[in-house]
């Protein structure tokens, strides 16, 4: 049996008449990057909802190291090992970079219930984050206001963030969006080393990065997953090439 | 050292040297009013908690505050006709001992901020000031119909409640009472904002959805902020009836409430010291303008409408600037 990581049986949900996911199974396995790819309205968002657990399936389960996570909330299945990164920075804009660092570092620790001593005074939650700033290359910001930061920064604090909490598997919306050529290329650079780490599904618009990255890549389409494969399978796959990829490909 | 650490520094010397200014120009009511300054800055840094850090809109605070007086007040009439508070299935008797009355009223305005909270924080923005809102017109009006305890007249207290060691009936002592609490709450908030929670607390107001991704709820940070946040105005409430010897429904009303929010927002939202600066400004304006017309809510209004919309900090933000960030 192929070890999976991360994995959904069959997932629908419907808003109304429209069937936003019909009968989604996707895996992750240990060591991939899993590209989704898909045209506005597809459906990336309300997988990964379903997926992070903002969302509840009409039907079907995602599995989190083959546990059914299904009904756990969304805080429950990041202590579960599930790290995400949002497609719009959520980060305490009020806070320096260090304190959202530390938020992550403290939520995986699970224990936010103290009220007297300094939370950047614990030795351990700090090195934890400063860990995390050093690889994404935030070290020399850590004072800075998180509103002070450059969108390019702001987009290495959210995977910084992710990274404290050690995950077992990463989702990342959509992390080059709005990224230049030059930061878009550095990411991509260091996502390739993480997923040695944890696998990363990956939600991406940038079809440099994602063809260069992904050890596989989903198709998402009007709800439903046309083709799952290798990113030479999936270049060649005419229903792809005619949903999606069109002229570009 | 920031200028509002010394904005802070001097506000709390300033409080401090009120005995002394006031026996100096002999005017022993000053004492008083610095009291009734402390004692509401007190209800203020509650609500600080609750609205500054964690960005909950309550418009019922007065809740806590008309809990921790009837805490008192309940306490303190069965102890001075010595009645008992009651006979089955256990003896329960009124007191007049102080430490015992704000114990009371911590543990019933804990239980009462829990319940509220739980049902209150499903919903967010004007709803929940509407339902924070309606908790404080049910308790107003249960404590204008509850004719044990004075009903609308409410209760007259006649002697201070007693502090080990302490003559409470001397100005200065329970000024000096008031004030160490005060100190304990403010120096208990700074490090609270701080902690692990506060950052927590903090983020949650920001960005909830950040919060639950990195494995926490928050939900329930804002509820034990909620509590906390009760918990220091109820026992405000206690120290105010004590102050006036007198408890009665309208500190309860939604009126009060409005008012620990006008304290709040005009100190500064979320800052330290805002509560006391705001608190301070508050009962100097109630005073000095009251005594030139009974119209000086007018006063008070424009004053509030400026710093909405040219201080967003409220005093605080005014006199020292935008929140340093600390390492």
């Amino acid at each position: 049996m192929t070890e999976t990581i991360l994995a959904t049986y069959g997932i629908t949900k419907s808003f109304g008449a429209l069937k936003a996911s019909n009968d989604i199974s996707i895996d992750l396995r240990p060591g991939e990057i899993h590209a989704i790819i898909g045209p506005n309205g597809a459906g990336k968002s309300t997988l990964i909802g379903q997926i992070c657990g903002s969302l509840a399936p009409d039907a079907g389960r995602v599995e989190l190291m083959g546990q059914d996570v299904t009904t756990l909330s969304t805080d429950q299945r990041a202590r579960a090992g599930l790290g995400r990164t949002f497609q719009i920075s959520a980060l305490a804009m009020e806070d320096t970079v260090l304190e959202n660092a530390t938020l992550g570092a403290m939520g995986a620790s699970g224990r936010p219930w103290r009220f007297w001593s300094a939370a950047l005074g614990d030795r351990s939650l700090r090195a934890r984050a400063e860990a995390a700033l050093e690889r994404v290359g935030l070290a020399d910001h850590k004072t800075k206001r998180c509103a002070d930061l450059s969108h390019g920064q702001r987009r290495q604090l959210e995977v910084a963030v992710a990274l404290t909490l050690e995950p077992k598997a990463f989702v990342m919306d959509e992390p080059m969006a709005g990224l230049g050529a030059e930061g878009s290329k550095n990411l991509t650079g260091f996502l390739d080393s993480l997923r040695q780490e944890a696998p990363i599904l990956l939600v991406e618009h940038d079809m440099d990065a994602v063809f260069a990255l992904a050890d596989r890549i989903s198709v998402l389409v009007y709800g439903e997953v046309i083709a799952t494969g290798s990113v030479d399978q999936i270049r060649s796959d005419p229903r792809v090439r005619e949903a999606y990829l069109g002229e570009s490909a | 050292m920031s200028r509002e650490t010394l904005f802070n520094a001097a506000l709390l010397l300033g409080l401090i040297a009120v005995p002394a200014w006031a026996v100096m120009t002999d005017e022993p009511f000053t004492i008083t009013l610095a009291t009734r300054a402390v004692i509401l800055a007190l209800a203020a840094a509650g609500l600080n908690i609750a609205l500054g850090i964690g960005g909950l809109v309550s418009l019922g605070h007065a809740v806590f505050f008309g809990i921790g007086g009837y805490a008192m007040g309940i306490l303190a009439h069965h102890a001075q006709s010595y009645t008992p508070l009651m006979e089955w299935p256990f003896l329960i008797e009124g007191t007049k001992f102080m430490p015992l009355i704000w114990l009371l009223a911590i543990v019933v305005s804990a239980l009462v901020a829990l319940v509220i909270g739980i049902l209150s924080l499903r919903t967010t923005g004007a709803y929940f000031i509407m339902i924070t809102l309606a908790f404080g017109q049910m308790f107003y009006y249960f404590a204008i119909s509850w004719s044990t305890y004075g009903g609308e007249d409410g209760m007259s207290i006649y002697v201070r409640n007693d502090f080990p060691g302490l003559n409470t009936l001397a100005p200065i002592q329970f000024y000096g009472l008031c004030l160490a609490i005060l100190v304990v709450v403010l120096v208990f908030s700074a490090r609270l904002r701080r902690s692990p929670f506060g950052l927590a607390l903090n983020a949650a107001r920001q960005v909830p959805a950040r919060v639950e991704a990195v494995g926490m709820d928050p939900m329930r940070l804002k509820l034990v902020a909620f509590v906390i946040s009760g918990v220091i105005t109820g026992l405000a409430g206690a120290l105010f009836a004590d102050l006036n010897r007198f408890v009665s429904p309208t500190m309860f009303s939604w009126q009060f409430s409005g008012e620990i929010m006008i304290l709040v927002i005009l100190g500064g939202v979320g800052r330290l010291f805002g509560p006391v600066a705001g608190a301070v400004t508050f009962v100097a304006l109630e005073h000095f303008l009251g005594g030139i017309t009974e119209f000086w809510h007018i006063f008070l209004g424009l004053i509030l409408l400026a710093v909405v919309l040219f201080a967003r900090g409220g005093i605080t933000g005014l006199v020292a600037g935008k929140e340093a960030t600390h390492d």
